[in-house]
């Protein structure tokens, strides 16, 4: 029998029931093949039908996510993270360990790539997805270490003239006592002003959650783009609605408030591009997630390189210095 | 600030606020709770002439002992917010704006233009931690990024004095973080260039300031017993369920972890930038 996967996601209560149903359906068309062929012949009109029927509400729902369950989605326990995108972008992957001083962050996975016809340096948040790993990961929230082991690989490709790519996928930098020992604050700033200066391409992607400075920390390039339900954002809407309305619960209207879709950050002109996401959400298909993430990477490299060299780290430069809202005179 | 178990999530409110002296003649010391004089502290600095608890200070208040009388050239002085999200939180983002300008007297949250150090020019900035909690959001950023572009040009050594509990102010969202890039590459730029950067964190230094410029001074001073973190103490003890060390987070902790250089008393900060810049000026 056909396992149906239940992504436990709440707006995905009608399709997970017309998905049980058309495989009900499915079943009894099996069962009457044997028998008698007019019957058979109309199960499977009515499989047909369903399967239309799904596509459409799915395409229906997805296309009316709050923001909420847009985030909801980009945190979806089947969500391809960055270890799943290695497998499915990379032609080969040779992880590095360690920041060379303090230990191995598993919240952030380092290594040369092949993706397609290009050499890279592969950066990313990894959350983990059973228990065991999301606990060594700390859920995808990065130590010190783990900013440091961004920075230091960085500098390889740098040398070795390889463009990097970051996926980001953090629901913040982690806040511990350990974290603030080792310099949490410092860390992060360091790898802004670095970034900036890092004389490579630097492509980053969003695929999951952009979690503020954690985020950022490895979010500095000549093209920032989101996957379609990754959100990004100054503050988690849990800790923004903390702080503005008192409780957590509230959050569903921080994520309102922040704007922190990938379509709004979009508009807003903070990234470049919007990656689009299989129907129904990267979880529903990885292979075409990562087609479609692998494709945007190439092509955004490509890109990069159309543009004078020597202009590159003005360009990244201009990109960021012109962020920001305000007025002047009187 | 008094030693009363910083980590505890009552205390958090009161550590993360910026205590200015009190009105009246008469006011009680938040350090030792002893009975002051008013008139008395302020000209020690805003300083407890008894515990040496350090009061916050006004980003004028602040200028004025740092430079030499009437030295300041004040930039971009009518640089004021939008309202990109048009957020609201209780009250509309601009109402709230409008609210802590009458409140503080200031435009916003920093002040940056050029004076004099014991007679050495120097590019200033300031965030006053009590215009929404002193958080940066895109004047802040624009304000500090000019600031060092304009030192930049003209090889200026630049001292940029941080209260923030507040971080990236959340009000305008992303722009608040990407002010953090901003602020941070132009610093790139001036210390490409040669030049001095002097970061000096005042209680309190938090989140998106002390994860981006504040933690980027070539040297770093620190006022005494300044809170100074990236995750505020209550986020930290929710997500460890621990009792958080004494002393944990404070100046006296970054100094003790090799994060900063140097703590400097109020009354000795001026003389102490003053040497700092004599160095830079060879």
């Amino acid at each position: 029998m056909a396992k149906i996967p239940n992504y436990r996601l709440p707006f995905e209560a009608p399709i997970v029931e017309m998905e049980a149903r058309l495989v009900e359906l499915e079943e009894r068309y099996t069962s009457a093949r044997t028998g008698e062929e007019s019957a058979a012949n109309e199960i499977a009109e009515q499989v047909r039908r369903l399967r239309r029927e799904l596509i459409g509400l799915i395409r229906t729902v997805y296309a009316n996510l709050s923001p909420w369950e847009s985030i909801r989605v980009a945190r979806c326990d089947a969500r391809p993270q960055t270890r799943d995108y290695l497998t499915l972008l990379c032609d080969q992957f040779i992880e590095l360990h360690g920041d060379r001083a303090v230990g191995d962050d598993q919240a952030i996975v380092t290594g040369l790539a092949h993706v397609g016809e290009r050499k890279v340096m592969l950066i990313g948040h990894q959350k983990g997805k059973t228990l065991a790993e999301r606990q060594a990961a700390n859920f995808g929230c990065a130590h010190p270490e783990g900013y440091r082991k961004a920075m230091l690989k960085m500098r390889l490709a740098e040398k070795l003239k390889l463009p990097i790519v970051c996926l980001i996928d953090t629901p913040g930098a982690y806040p511990g006592i350990g974290a603030e020992e080792r310099g949490q604050a410092l860390v992060i700033a360091e790898n802004l002003r670095e970034m900036s200066q890092i004389n490579t391409p630097i492509v980053c992607v969003v695929i999951g959650e952009g979690g503020s400075g954690g985020a950022l920390g490895i979010g500095i390039g000549d093209r920032v783009a989101m996957l379609e339900h990754a959100w990004y954002s100054v503050i988690s809407p849990e800790g923004c609605a903390t702080i503005l309305w008192k409780g957590a619960e509230h959050a569903p209207r921080a994520a309102e408030a922040l704007r922190m879709t990938s379509r709004e950050v979009l508009k807003m002109g903070i990234i470049d591009d919007v990656v689009s996401e299989p129907l129904g959400g990267a979880h529903r298909d990885h292979r075409e997630a990562g087609s479609n993430l692998k494709s945007y990477i190439l092509r955004a490299l490509n890109d990069i390189e159309r543009q004078p060299r020597e202009e590159l780290l003005d360009r990244r430069y201009a990109r960021f210095r012109k962020i920001g809202v305000f007025t002047e005179g009187d | 600030m008094a030693q009363k178990r910083p980590g505890s999530a009552s205390t958090w409110q009161e550590h993360s606020e910026s205590k200015r002296v009190p009105e009246g003649v008469w006011m009680r010391c938040d350090g030792c709770q002893a009975t002051l004089y008013r008139k008395e502290v302020e000209r020690n600095l805003s300083v407890c002439p008894q515990c040496q608890h350090h009061f916050s200070i006004n980003a004028w208040e602040r200028i004025s002992q740092i430079l030499d009388q009437d030295t300041f050239e004040e930039w971009d002085a009518n640089m004021r917010p939008g309202d990109p999200l048009s957020f609201n939180d209780r009250r509309p983002y601009p109402d709230r704006i409008k609210a802590e300008q009458e409140r503080t007297g200031l435009k916003e949250a920093a002040v940056t233009g050029q004076g004099f150090i014991k007679g050495m020019r120097v590019v200033l900035g300031v965030t006053d931690s009590g215009f929404i909690m002193g958080s940066m959001g895109s004047v802040v950023g624009e304000k500090l990024t000019r600031a060092l572009e304009r030192a930049t040009e003209q090889l200026l050594p630049v001292v940029i004095i941080s209260g923030s509990g507040g971080g990236a102010r959340m009000h305008e969202g992303i722009f608040s973080l990407m002010q953090m890039a901003k602020v941070s590459a132009a610093i790139a730029r001036h210390s490409k260039a040669g030049c001095l950067f002097t970061s000096v964190l005042t209680h309190p230094t938090m989140g998106g300031v002390a994860a981006s410029f504040a933690s980027l001074g070539d040297v770093i001073l620190a006022e005494p017993k300044a809170l100074i973190g990236f995750a505020g103490p209550k986020v930290i003890q929710q997500t460890v369920r621990v009792q958080l060390p004494e002393g944990f987070q404070t100046s006296e902790f970054l100094l003790e972890h090799g994060f900063i250089d140097r703590i400097v008393q109020r009354s000795e900060l001026r003389s102490t930038l003053a040497e700092l810049l004599d160095y830079a000026s060879a």
